[in-house]
């Protein structure tokens, strides 16, 4: 399809080969080869494999509904000059950067995330990115495991559920014990019976699963008193632009989610994880890092560096199996913090925090409904309701409405929760749909009982 | 030279892109807020010219021709990019109810399945996010398995001297030992030499096949059945696959596991580092413990992710795939059918013992046999003749508009070079590259002191590494400092 191989040019390469035909060449020893057909979809001309793919992007109905969810992705703006510079072919289809003199923008656009990462966080340096908050998260863990030589994690149960999976399934092939704190009424983690004692590091997300920003300096003082590590997670990489850096509340590791800096939700990826900590503990990062230098004539040149940490030199002796990074994803979050710019991105979370109290204050003015937790929030929140929060987000749904996430999804316990979340493309008439017909299905709901 | 875009702009530029909401901040203790947010802000013009400037100064699939061994970095089709931009996939929330997302579900289906005929494994899992990824994945799927055998104690895999890096640094991250397999001077894996390390404590054997010497280790079939007996697994490391797709099946060499690559195999694009996709299949044995969820067709017909599998070793990230590069493979894939990949891994074959065939008198290519996709080739004579590297090889070839090939390694090669065009690439193209290699080998002979000085047209030229490294130790020169920041330093 896409090689462009004529029948002239196959006999004239075999020929300067020395093979008699493409199948002498290239099929396998030992009868090793296919011998029948495998039962695959025949080939589809251009045309119509893109109108059957197309055909299947529009049988997504929930890409079109009115939404409510957010809980670790989110629904943002994303200008059009941001894909329109970020996916031109010269970053699209390069290479890793190992060659520096071939990839200098690649480089400097890395460069420039790991900037915009380390000012965001506060931190002093960050890596060039990792595929995800959720790896980004065992990733912060092994660092801290690194650090201090135990094998012991205290986790926040209010950090995201699925990453808190994913380090559970890392967790049971490294021999690692992790413990979970437990919540609070107020929705936040509770902080004042740990005993971090042995531990590795604790783990807290702010703004954690529940909407709810944590107080990470109490979690960080807890941490440092026994000697471990103190790992801030941030799934909603927008409230970086307004709340106290993870650095100001004591972290020694920042990382999560950027994929609210312009990436698209993606039935959940790619996306790009980020990872920043303290000049301490540069050498701990893993996956690639670049460095400022200059190159032989003087100039300015940016250079992958301290590749000494990492697997294709150290072998199982690195910090990380890490090789690929998202160097794309976190080119186009570099290239929407570029254009938002501090002003933009502040006057967007600034509307995020607007939108959201619109929402909640319209949610819990509908009888029987009532806000969750009583701690500050950022743009998500829970909300107590009167029916099985399940059922009525199903009843939702039918009507084009996805009201949020049920918490007994993750929480089994929590029957009556459900995770709102109100962006900035929130309207008021997204609202109002909500609040009519929550209204009419609680009332169906009552009556049906 | 481009300036960084934190030295650009002017406080207040910027586009207005949400109704203004600045007094929301008063809903927030101000304890809970930060004091500024130190970012530039520029008009989008200075964006546009900055990442302009950027694209500039760096080597594409689009503008030249990669002939970098084991990453296959063949055409990326633009289909793929408009069909990955369909508002259907993009808008799609992970937590979207499964009757919402029937067409992803669908596309997700199809794909496990397609790779499952392809490479005769009983089932896939797209969740793996890139090829180091699906190792990880693989050696806790290993694991767990044998601890539920009650075979717990094996901790040992053993991986030959060509391997990736990213292998023993997977196993090793699950607490495996790592036992290193020669190769012989056919450049295949020494079955003697794996033979006597197999006993009680093999765990996995990790394999590339062809290796990336470029070869098709052609005791394959021995060697799984040997590590089979001694209760190991096998396992197969996808980088190479671009030789085999449609010609023959990991499954059926005795594989219980492997990852493939979508970005290289696939036609993904690199994106200049990621965003991969590494989707891992199983043997029938090992499909139960494969991350969840995993999509399952219901019994009316509709498609649903399944969640009730109580073998798997869990989620490895935080949604179900690297959804929209899977998108992209499948476009791929589709265009092809059978019949259409099949031909393209001859293609991709036939290209690789061309270039061989074209260089081989001036360059020594250390084995006999025809090459798969790729080969390698070593300028250990070429030094000794004219003190010219590998190294300086390369950098010539930037100057002609050549990406290099990937360089000293594996180091079983010494000055080694590897090469792998991939079936994308004109025979025009190659005749163009192997006389620049000619040319730039002749230029060794005639001006050897000129090769130092390679490349001369490139952006920048050859940059200080060292220094970059001694400062990087202290957690210096990795971003841009504001001046007086950098002036305490």
């Amino acid at each position: 399809m896409y090689a462009p191989h004529t029948e002239k040019d196959i006999r004239a390469m075999l020929e300067v080969i020395g093979a008699s035909s493409l199948e002498a060449l290239s099929s396998p020893p030992g009868g090793l080869a296919i011998k029948e057909g495998l039962n695959i979809a025949p080939a589809l001309p251009e045309a119509e494999a893109y109108a059957h793919i197309k055909a299947l992007a529009n049988q997504n109905t929930a890409a079109r509904m009115v939404s409510f969810l957010g809980a670790g992705a989110y629904r943002h703006y994303q200008p059009p000059a941001v894909p329109w510079f970020a996916t031109r072919s010269e970053f699209l289809t390069a290479y890793t950067p190992y060659q520096a003199e071939a990839s200098q923008g690649s480089l400097q656009a890395i460069f420039e995330w790991q900037t915009y990462i380390s000012l965001l966080t506060g931190m002093d340096v960050s890596n060039a990115s990792l595929y995800d908050g959720a790896t980004a998260l065992v990733e912060g863990v092994i660092m801290s495991l690194h650090a201090n030589g135990r094998k012991r994690v205290l986790i926040s149960k209010a950090v995201h559920p699925m990453y808190r999976a994913v380090l559970a399934t890392y967790a049971e092939g490294m021999g690692l014990e992790v413990v979970e704190l437990p919540v609070t009424t107020k929705g936040l983690t509770d902080t004042s019976r740990v005993d971090a004692k042995g531990a590795a590091c604790v783990v807290l997300q702010s703004p954690n699963f529940f909407g709810c920003i944590e107080d990470i300096s109490t979690a960080a003082t807890v941490a440092h008193e026994a000697g471990a590590l103190c790992v801030s997670v941030t799934a909603e990489a927008l409230s970086l632009a307004l709340l106290k850096t993870p650095r100001e509340a004591g972290a020694d590791i920042a990382l999560g989610e950027g994929q609210s800096f312009g990436l698209p939700l993606g039935y959940g990826g790619p996306y790009v994880g980020f990872i920043a900590t303290t000049k301490e503990h540069v050498r701990r990062l893993p996956g690639r890092l670049v460095g400022e230098t200059t190159d032989v004539d003087g100039r300015r040149a940016f250079v992958l560096t301290l590749q000494g940490r990492e697997q294709h030199i150290r072998r199982e002796l690195a910090t990380s199996n890490i090789c690929t990074n998202q160097a794309l994803c976190a080119l186009i979050a570099t290239v929407y913090l570029a254009t938002v710019g501090s002003k933009g991105l502040q006057s967007i979370a600034a509307a995020n925090l607007q939108r959201a109290r619109e929402l909640q204050e319209a949610v819990c003015a509908v009888p029987g409904f009532v806000a969750a937790y009583q701690s500050p929030y950022f743009n998500e929140f829970c909300v107590r309701t009167p029916v099985p929060a399940a059922q009525l987000v199903k009843r939702l749904e039918k009507r084009g409405i996805l009201a949020g996430l049920p918490l007994s999804r993750f929480y089994p316990e929590l029957t009556h929760l459900v995770l709102m979340c109100a962006t900035e493309l929130t309207t008021s008439e997204d609202i109002k749909a909500l609040t009519e017909a929550l209204v009419e299905e609680t009332a169906r709901a009552v009556a049906a009982v | 030279m481009p300036l960084l875009l934190f030295e650009r702009g002017a406080p207040g530029r910027g586009n207005q892109f949400v109704a203004d909401a600045g007094g929301a901040r008063r809903y927030l203790n101000q304890a809970l807020l930060r004091e500024s947010l130190p970012l530039p802000d520029l008009a989008e013009l200075e964006v546009a010219r900055h990442f302009m400037e950027l694209s500039a100064r760096n080597f594409s699939v689009d503008r030249n021709f990669y002939p970098l061994g084991s990453c296959t970095m063949k055409y990326n089709p633009k289909l793929n990019e408009a069909v990955a931009g369909f508002p259907g996939f993009t808008d799609l929330h992970p937590f979207a109810p499964d009757a919402g997302a029937q067409g992803a579900l669908h596309l997700l289906w199809d794909m496990e399945r397609t790779l499952s005929a392809l490479f005769g494994m009983a089932e896939f899992s797209l969740m793996p996010a890139a090829g180091a990824h699906g190792e990880i994945t693989a050696m806790l799927m290993a694991k767990k398995y044998f601890v539920e055998m009650g075979q717990g104690q094996r901790n040992v895999c053993l991986v030959p001297d060509t391997a990736h890096g990213t292998n023993p640094a997977s196993a090793a991250m699950v607490g495996y030992k790592v036992v290193s397999i020669p190769s012989t001077s056919r450049g295949r894996t020494d079955l003697a030499a794996l033979r006597s390390k197999l006993d009680g404590s093999t765990a996995v054997c990790m394999m590339t096949n062809p290796n990336t010497l470029g070869l098709f280790e052609d005791d394959i079939i021995d060697i799984t059945q040997a590590v089979h007996k001694a209760g190991g697994l096998m396992y197969y490391d996808g980088a190479n696959a671009n030789a085999i797709v449609g010609l023959t099946r990991p499954g059926d060499m005795g594989f219980d596991l492997l990852h493939l690559n979508l970005h290289k195999t696939f036609s993904v694009p690199h994106g200049g580092g990621g965003p991969g996709s590494g989707p891992v299949g199983a043997s029938a044995k090992l499909a139960p413990y494969l991350p969840k969820p995993i999509v399952a067709r219901e019994e009316d017909g509709s498609f649903a992710l399944d969640w009730d599998r109580s073998d798997s070793i869990g989620p490895v990230r935080e949604f179900w795939s690297h959804f929209l590069a899977v998108v992209r493979a499948y476009a791929y894939i589709i265009v092809h059918g059978e019949e259409g990949l099949r031909r393209n891994s001859q293609l991709a074959v036939l290209n690789a013992n061309y270039v061989r065939a074209k260089i081989k008198d001036v360059l020594v290519v250390p084995y006999e046999d025809f090459c798969r996709h790729e080969f390698v080739c070593s300028a250990e004579r070429l030094k000794k003749e004219t003190g010219a590297r590998a190294l300086d090889l390369a950098k010539g070839l930037l100057d002609a508009g050549i990406h290099a090939p990937t360089m000293y390694w594996p180091h079983v090669v010494p000055e080694c070079l590897m090469i792998e065009p991939t079936e994308t690439e004109t025979k025009e193209t190659l005749d163009t590259f192997a006389d620049t290699l000619r040319a730039l080998v002749k230029q060794a002979h005639d001006d050897p002191a000129s090769m130092q000085q390679l490349p001369l047209h490139t952006p920048v030229r050859r940059v200080d590494e060292a220094q970059v490294g001694r400062q990087a130790n202290k957690g210096i020169g990795l971003r841009w400092e504001p001046p007086d920041a950098a002036s305490r330093q």
